[in-house]
């Protein structure tokens, strides 16, 4: 499938290998992305959907809320210092030490702002190693929503949240980017939240088509190891 | 989940992070750092700095070294002497330090043994000189026993701890009851053992730095002509044997191959054999008489006397002295961590390309090549003694040291690919990430600082080491015996406190690259 007629043209990959020593490798990658998309990447772990984020994400460092499965939050520093990061391209540098020392009451009202639509706010000053995995990966969102940016690309963002919570953030998300991009483990909320589907596979991409034309049974395949 | 909050965050100024009380402890440092120097003694008291400092960087961009005039084989003898009794004297003195450092290990586990190590290493390898001088003369015994003694105390505590540290299940599935000395060789002592040579190698090159110190007390090592060289204003001929040494050192992991040791060691006994022409009376009277409070040996004793004796040495030496000591090393705690979080990033891949950062790493090599009390030497020539060339001296050493360690741990760091650059990359990224670690080696360094700065008033500075080297000069030697056991009561006081604190803020890692 191509991007609708009417958005622009955000990634075009035209049989592209994907990946470094250590990642998996994608082979023969032809895909576009257009902005306004709902796009969720599925297919079984190891099989290259990382990379595929990644490299979506160096293509476009400056507009993408980027959302990696490592977070690599900085685990002595405070909720509110790590969600802080995502804003620290737009400020000069002095501002930036000034509010590592001291948290400025404008950004701690604006970072407020993001953790209570995550319904997470309690624990602005604690530090990340005392917090769950869970509470962890919001405050990755949180730093991804805070950065205010047009596309968002999530490697599997819900994995350690509760489904109902999870559901309630795959949302939030989608009301605050206008294109998206996630890879999910959890097909079936894949096919809601998403309009279109990636599936790979062996190294490939294996489906490309618009959710309403998939079930949860016709990408099962997907997970089936087969003998070649 | 989130509970119905009672406060609102804007309220919430107090800060529940890991990093808050290594954040407040650091705060307090450089307060009480800057406080301290307040008192201190900062007075430029030379009458022309900028005129030396610019004879001194003439001399540095036109270094020279002096040939030999007149019966000698090659025209460099002199230089070639030097290095070869520097190097001697480290190799002979760190081999029998590792010796008797090793048999010490095996019984560490005894109080009455760390005792003895913890006394013996606090005292600094120029004490143990001055001391050894007056018995043995200067003599190759006198510079070997001077950097074996001290180490000897630094090789039992660090082998004891490298092995106690392994595993111990391999010894305890073959049998649990019965250790053999097989056994423990083979299923303890191995698993330290690529630590434990690592260990050595890094002696080995500390040892070189104190046999190069040595010199300045009058063994003929390189530190002897490099001090001549700067006192008659030679500056090029100091550069010039400066800049060798320095190329001594760097080129270390080339040359000191531990195969080729049996080699260089029995090259260096045949150069320069540890023996002394001395008499046993001299010796004797040295231990019964010489280093025994003077109102002890008069006859009639007489309890008032003594009483003034030591009152006259505590008021007018040990309390100075260690206030003077204690002064300087608060104030250059925080200089050197500043030191070494401002020049880390140099070394490190974090910031600079990887072929830039080995200009990093060069800087770093020179400043920690150079032993502080030489650095602090130097500086003292331009601007006379005060506290300035101790705290150029020990921030630059200790926090280049500090320093090269960091830049190696942060370029272990794996960020995110959006991570940030630059300066923010270094307050929010990578200096969260190492503090805890940079606190811990602040603190091992902590304690060598104090030794070094009661060794800087052999200088001129106030330290504990200018009342000891006085009272040697003086010959009273049963005044510099009590001073330097205080000075080792002072240093192991530090070591406790250094582990103690370590131990409050969990920062329980062993870098041995830092034990002295």
């Amino acid at each position: 499938m191509t991007s609708s007629s009417s958005s622009t043209r955000l990634f075009h990959l035209e049989n592209c290998l994907l990946g470094y020593a250590n990642e998996s490798v994608l082979l023969d990658v032809n895909l576009t992305i257009g902005s306004g998309e709902r796009i969720a990447l599925i297919g079984p772990s190891g099989s290259g959907k990382s990379t595929l984020l990644r490299h979506l994400q160096g293509l476009l460092p400056d507009v993408v809320a980027y959302c990696p499965q490592h977070h690599g939050l900085v685990p002595m520093l405070s909720t509110f210092h790590n969600i802080f990061m995502g804003q620290l391209a737009n400020h000069p540098f002095w501002y930036n030490l000034l509010n590592l020392i001291r948290p400025q009451k404008k950004e701690i009202e604006a970072i407020s702002l993001v953790t209570e639509k995550l319904q997470f706010t309690s624990k602005l000053f604690t530090s990340i190693d005392q917090l769950s995995g869970g509470q962890q990966q919001r405050v990755n969102i949180a730093r991804a929503l805070f950065q205010n940016r047009s596309i968002f690309i999530g490697d599997e963002p819900t994995s350690s949240t509760d489904i109902y919570q999870g559901q309630d953030i795959i949302s939030l998300i989608g009301e605050q980017h206008e294109t998206v991009i996630f890879a999910l483990h959890d097909i079936e909320l894949a096919l809601n939240s998403c309009q279109r589907i990636i599936g790979i596979k062996d190294r490939r991409i294996a489906i490309d088509a618009p959710s309403h034309t998939l079930t949860v049974e016709s990408l099962s395949h997907l997970y089936q190891s087969h003998n070649q | 989940m989130t509970q119905p909050k009672t406060h609102s965050p804007l309220f919430h100024s107090r800060m529940n992070t890991s990093a808050s009380s290594l954040r407040k402890f650091s705060l307090w440092a450089a307060i009480v750092g800057l406080g301290v120097l307040w008192f201190g003694d900062t007075a430029i008291i030379t009458r022309d700095p900028g005129d030396i400092f610019r004879q001194l960087f003439f001399g540095a961009i036109t270094p020279s070294i002096s040939t030999c005039e007149q019966s000698c084989y090659t025209a460099f003898d002199p230089l070639i002497n030097a290095l070869l009794t520097t190097i001697s004297f480290a190799l002979q003195g760190v081999t029998l330090g590792a010796v008797l450092g090793a048999g010490l290990s095996l019984v560490f586990q005894h109080r009455i043994v760390r005792l003895f190590c913890a006394v013996i290493r606090a005292i600094h390898e120029l004490f143990w000189a001055l001391l050894f001088i007056q018995i043995f003369g200067l003599t190759p015994l006198t510079g070997v026993l001077a950097i074996a003694i001290p180490y000897a105390g630094t090789f039992a505590r660090v082998y004891y701890e490298l092995v106690d540290e392994t595993d111990p299940t391999p010894v305890q599935s073959v049998s649990p009851k019965h250790i053999t000395l097989s056994l423990w060789v083979y299923g303890r002592l191995m698993q330290a053992w690529p630590q434990i040579m690592q260990y050595n190698r890094y002696r080995t090159e500390c040892a070189i730095r104190s046999s190069a110190v040595l010199g300045f007390i009058g063994l003929p090592t390189i530190g002897f002509h490099l001090e001549s060289a700067f006192r008659q204003g030679d500056y090029s001929e100091s550069a010039g044997l400066l800049y060798t040494f320095i190329f001594l050192i760097a080129t270390l992991r080339w040359w000191l191959r531990s195969r080729l040791l049996p080699i260089y060691l029995l090259m260096s006994f045949l150069w320069l054999p540890p023996i002394a022409n001395f008499k046993l009376s001299t010796l004797w009277r040295f231990l019964t008489v010489d280093i025994i409070p003077a109102p002890l040996r008069q006859s009639p004793f007489q309890g008032d006397q003594l009483r003034v004796w030591f009152e006259n040495i505590v008021l007018h030496a040990a309390i100075p002295g260690t206030i003077e000591t204690l002064g300087i090393g608060l104030v250059a705690f925080p200089l050197t961590g500043l030191v070494a979080l401002l020049l880390f990033p140099l070394a490190s891949t974090q910031f600079f390309k990887r072929h830039l950062t080995r200009y990093g790493e060069f800087l770093l090599m020179i400043s920690r090549s150079i032993p502080e009390y030489i650095l602090a030497f130097i500086v003292l020539l331009i601007l006379g003694p005060s506290w300035i060339p101790a705290l150029f001296a020990l921030s630059l050493h200790n926090g280049a040291i500090i320093a090269h360690l960091l830049a190696n741990i942060s370029n272990n760091i794996r960020l995110r690919p959006d991570a940030t650059r630059g300066i923010n990359r270094y307050g929010y990224e990578v200096l969260p990430r190492l503090y805890r670690q940079f606190l811990a080696l602040l603190f091992y360094r902590w304690e060598i600082i104090l030794r070094e700065t009661a060794i800087l008033g052999i200088l001129g500075l106030h330290t504990l080491g200018f009342y000891i080297d006085s009272a040697f000069e003086t010959f009273r030697f049963d005044q510099a015996f009590i001073l330097i056991i205080i000075t080792a009561i002072m240093n192991i006081g530090a070591d406790q406190l250094s582990r103690t604190l370590r131990n409050r803020f969990k920062l329980n890692n062993t870098p041995y690259e830092l034990s002295s």
